[in-house]
């Protein structure tokens, strides 16, 4: 048992449903108690879909469970394909189906259905939502995809993209644009928009594209395995990721065609002198492990900033995360409890936090910026307009992305002048966002005094010495800029830790200040 | 004079026969009352034993993560819970206790019983017991479930409060029980009208702290705001308390009727009652016309949903001058809608239960100007061309009694008034 407040993913049917939502000409009928039908309102409200889920649920009751539930998902079943006629139905259980062990799978194999039933075992009791994503494609695939000749031009599958994707709506554009300028047709992309009958068309492709590891890699596994098909390793999210990529496709195929780069703004943008002040922002990055590898590269290579910490909340991918902390010099944080992960930020004190929309609230409530760069997703994740992450314009998009939740750099500089201005003074918040930005200042004035023993590890140091904040250094402390704040407590306490200095002066302070100038 | 509704001359729809479907329900379970129980409720704290699909609901029901920290969470079981190889019990008490030290702020914890521990036949009621012996008396557990397979949507407010009635004090004092959540602005509101008529000495259940709960006695009245509360109505009157029926406080009409009976009961005089409820009563009128013009004429079709479909339907076709095709709610309880039931004319079906993909096919049959539907309906009914109200707002936001009655009347024209505001043609 574990105690759960709010959850990264949701339950593998779940997952499931992503895939069937996103296809066309597919039917998922799911043996499930009633409530769980609150999982269509993901995609009706969240994602504003215009058609419901192609779900049957058989919404049992316990007045079911004593007698035939096996019957009521039997004429789900029938129903389902009476009403919808789809080419190919997935069936399976929810979490409390699952316990009742009636066998959806084998109990539809008996109907003689005249469309094939692919059965899916999503253990609900030990995976989450992007294994049962991952899952169900790739049954879909093997029950489906039909060998044959490849296609005359040089032709992709791009894999991975589902229902409730983070942009994956944009990205399958982009990257289909991208291909394009190589001289690379797309096949198929699946499942978002595929019909069974397109799944069966997959290995008529010349490789794969994985688009999304976390939702697609069992897929281009077995379609490498069993058609030939070799796959990307590379998620071209960001600029040093999308020439990469284009190298990548260019070894797999043997195309030499080069790609446009014409629309491509972010590194001009970062190296135009506006860009000057974001360098060395400490950013915390947290989300799922394709989106957070991306987010690191970029926060360090493309944009100069520093990465204070990262971690994912996929377990599956914990090696490579672990591998990628290791790389940037940083504890990584394989977690999917809310509440280790605000730790782990306060703990860090990053002036900037790249996370999902969980983080988004965190940074709320300690007042560090947020900006969204991973699922689990939000209504406002669906953006109206062309929006992105991968290839060129997701580049441009990213920099506006990680620029926009900050304070400007002229307005830096005069919060840094103007500390204590009546009207100009740091609560005020960017100037840009509308309404006022939730104050650090109440958490912060309550903690001071108290910081030093109740707070984390570091500020015990290597010595194990408690600091403490004299007042007047608490003072001075409170009229450094808000986004700068946490960033000159943590590196005071730790250059007090560090030499033994149990009372933190204003002298300290600066003198940590010019311990840490770059 | 107060002027009491009057029975529709043609008998109203109480013994109008109920269409009973038992199909897919496209509905939440009872889980979702959380959402709201768990903010009425300052001192309590829910604890859902359940899996990753029960936590998942409540986060997507919330909508947005509002509460950093809310005072409700989920036990999540595990594959060694399930195997038998970890004692489910050693194992809540071990939550438990880690939750209860985090947050000393709490009083009351419920352990919220969910399809999965319901059918593995966790017993909740044992673990509560246990748990309140080594937490009291800061703490008292109890239990109650939300889970699918017994519960829809609001009946897990129901159950919620039926669970803490045999827990109330004795009292032989007559005492009138408001039951039902309300926000505390309404709950206010109606408490002031009740003083105003000199019923002093009101309770109200739930309270929002548990120092503040009612007692109950041979001598206590109720009545509840809440058409969906059929067992805590059953579970008072075991009590020995005594309901006093009405239609719902919903409107101009509602809340006039509801006072009455309360005033009834407490022998207020027709003066006393036309003076405290005269000036409100115009005002909500008054906000009520201002929205019915726009819902006068117009057709309503209901999908079940919180079951306070009844009293809506009620309030929108005698109020707004609205036509009812469908009248869908969950369960139908007649001792407790009925008279509302007797003021709705005779026209609608009223239908019980759900079979969601017929329910769709009669409402694309009728095209009613505006469905009243869940939001997982919604958005598809409105790529059809219907206009909709989703109906979980009925039960987040605060509709209750006189001067709510216009904002109620609100939720129904908006939807209609946007539709014909938008123009998003070539103007040609």
């Amino acid at each position: 048992m574990k105690l759960t407040v709010w959850t990264y993913e949701g339950p593998p049917h779940v997952g499931a449903m992503r895939v069937a939502t996103g296809m066309k000409g597919l039917h998922y009928v799911l043996h499930a108690p009633q409530g769980d039908t609150y999982a269509d309102l993901l995609f009706t409200m969240i994602e504003r879909r215009d058609h419901r889920p192609p779900v049957s649920y058989t919404t049992f009751q316990a007045r079911d469970l004593g007698s035939d539930t096996a019957t009521l998902f039997k004429t789900a079943c029938q129903d389902a394909y009476d009403r919808f006629k789809p080419q190919a139905i997935i069936v399976g259980a929810s979490c409390t189906a699952e316990l009742i062990q009636d066998d959806p799978g084998g109990l539809a194999a008996t109907m003689g259905l005249p469309v094939p039933v692919i059965p899916l075992e999503l253990p609900s009791y030990q995976r989450k939502e992007n294994f049962g994503a991952d899952e169900t494609f790739f049954q879909i695939v093997r029950h489906l995809a039909q060998p044959q000749e490849r296609t005359a031009q040089i032709t992709a599958n791009l894999l991975g993209a589902t229902g409730l994707g983070f942009r994956h709506r944009d990205d399958i554009e982009e990257v289909t644009a991208l291909l394009h300028d190589l001289g690379i047709g797309v096949n198929v992309i699946a499942p978002l928009n595929a019909t069974p009958a397109d799944i069966a068309r997959l290995p008529a492709a010349h490789f794969n594209v994985l688009m999304y590891p976390e939702t697609g890699e069992a897929a281009a596994r077995w379609l490498e395995r069993s058609h030939g098909q070799p796959f990307t390793k590379i998620v071209p999210i960001g600029v040093g990721a999308t020439r990469d990529f284009i190298e990548e496709v260019r070894g797999l195929t043997g195309v030499t065609a080069k790609a446009d780069e014409s629309r491509l703004r972010l590194p001009w943008y970062s190296s135009s002198v506006d860009s000057t002040y974001l360098t060395g922002k400490r950013v915390f990055i947290f989300g799922d492990a394709t989106h957070v590898k991306a987010a690191a590269r970029i926060a360090r290579d493309e944009m100069g900033f520093e990465v204070a910490g990262l971690g994912c909340y996929n377990r599956e991918f914990a090696r490579d995360i672990r591998a990628l902390a290791k790389e940037y010099g940083v504890e990584p944080l394989i977690s999917d409890d809310y509440l280790e992960v605000e730790r782990a930020i306060e703990i860090a004190q990053p002036e900037m936090i790249l996370g999902t929309q969980m983080e988004r609230h965190i940074g709320k409530r300690l007042g560090i910026p947020c900006a969204v760069i991973s699922a689990p997703v939000h209504v406002q994740d669906f953006p109206a307009r062309y929006s992105p992450q991968m290839g060129w314009e997701g580049a441009n998009v990213l920099f506006d992305t990680l620029v926009h939740p900050l304070v400007m750099g002229l307005e830096e500089h005069l919060l840094h002048m103007f500390r204590e201005d009546f009207e100009f003074h740091d609560d005020a918040g960017p100037s840009h966002h509308g309404g006022k930005a939730a104050p650090r200042a109440p958490v912060a004035e309550a903690e001071v005094g108290v910081t030093a023993q109740e707070a984390p590890d570091q500020v015990r140091g290597e010595a194990g010495i408690h600091v403490v904040w004299l007042p007047a250094a608490e003072k001075e402390l409170k009229k450094i800029p808000f986004f700068v704040r946490g960033k000159a407590r943590k590196n005071t306490e730790t250059f007090a830790s560090e030499r033994g200095v149990a009372e933190i002066s204003v002298e300290t302070l600066y003198e940590a200040k010019a311990h840490y100038a770059r | 004079m107060t002027e009491l509704p009057r029975i529709p001359a043609s008998g109203g729809c109480r013994d109008t026969p109920i269409l009973k479907e038992r199909g897919q329900r496209e509905v939440f379970c009872g889980l979702t009352g959380i959402i709201w129980l768990h903010r009425k409720m300052q001192d309590a704290f829910f604890l859902v034993v359940g899996s990753r699909t029960c936590a998942h609901l409540l986060q997507s029901a919330a909508g947005v993560m509002i509460f950093a920290e809310p005072r409700f969470g989920t036990a999540i079981l595990e594959e060694s819970d399930l195997a038998g190889l970890a004692d489910a019990h050693d194992e809540l008490d071990r939550e438990v206790a880690r939750l209860l030290s985090r947050r000393p702020d709490i009083r009351q914890l419920f352990l919220v019983g969910s399809c999965p521990s319901e059918v593995i036949k966790i017993d909740l009621a044992r673990a509560a017991e246990r748990l309140s012996k080594v937490h009291s008396p800061h703490v008292r557990v109890l239990n109650y479930s939300g889970s699918g397979i017994e519960t829809t949507f609001t009946q897990g407010e129901d159950a919620c409060l039926a669970s803490m009635v045999p827990e109330l004090a004795t009292t032989d004092a007559r005492e009138l029980v408001l039951v039902g959540a309300l926000p505390d602005v309404v709950e206010d509101q109606a408490l002031g009208l009740l003083e105003a008529m000199g019923i002093g000495q009101v309770r109200c259940l739930p309270a929002r702290r548990a120092d503040a709960e009612p007692a109950i006695g041979p001598n206590t009245v109720f009545a509840l705001t809440q058409p969906f509360l059929g067992d805590t109505h059953a579970a008072l009157e075991r009590r020995g308390a005594r309901h006093i029926p009405a239609p719902f406080p919903f409107g101009d009409e509602g809340t006039t009727a509801w006072l009455r009976a309360v005033a009834d009961e407490f022998g207020v005089s027709d003066e006393v009652f036309e003076s405290v409820t005269a000036a409100p009563r115009a005002r909500a009128r008054k906000a009520i016309a201002a929205q019915a013009a726009e819902l006068n004429g117009k057709s309503v079709f209901f999908f079940p949903d919180s079951q306070l479909e009844v009293p809506l339907a009620r309030f929108l076709t005698r109020e707004c001058g609205m036509d009812a095709i469908e009248i869908g709610s969950p369960f139908i309880h007649k001792g407790l809608v009925g008279p509302d039931l007797d003021l709705i004319a005779p026209g609608p079906v009223i239908s019980e239960g759900q079979d969601v993909d017929r329910q769709l096919d009669r409402a694309r049959a009728a095209a009613p100007d505006l469905t009243v539907c869940g939001l997982g309906l919604a958005n598809p009914l409105e790529a059809e061309g219907l206009a909709t109200k989703w109906a979980i707002e009925l039960v987040f936001t605060p509709v209750h009694f006189y001067e709510q009655a216009g904002d109620l009347a609100g939720l129904f024209s908006r939807p209609l008034r946007r539709k014909a505001k938008l123009k998003l043609e070539a103007a040609e």
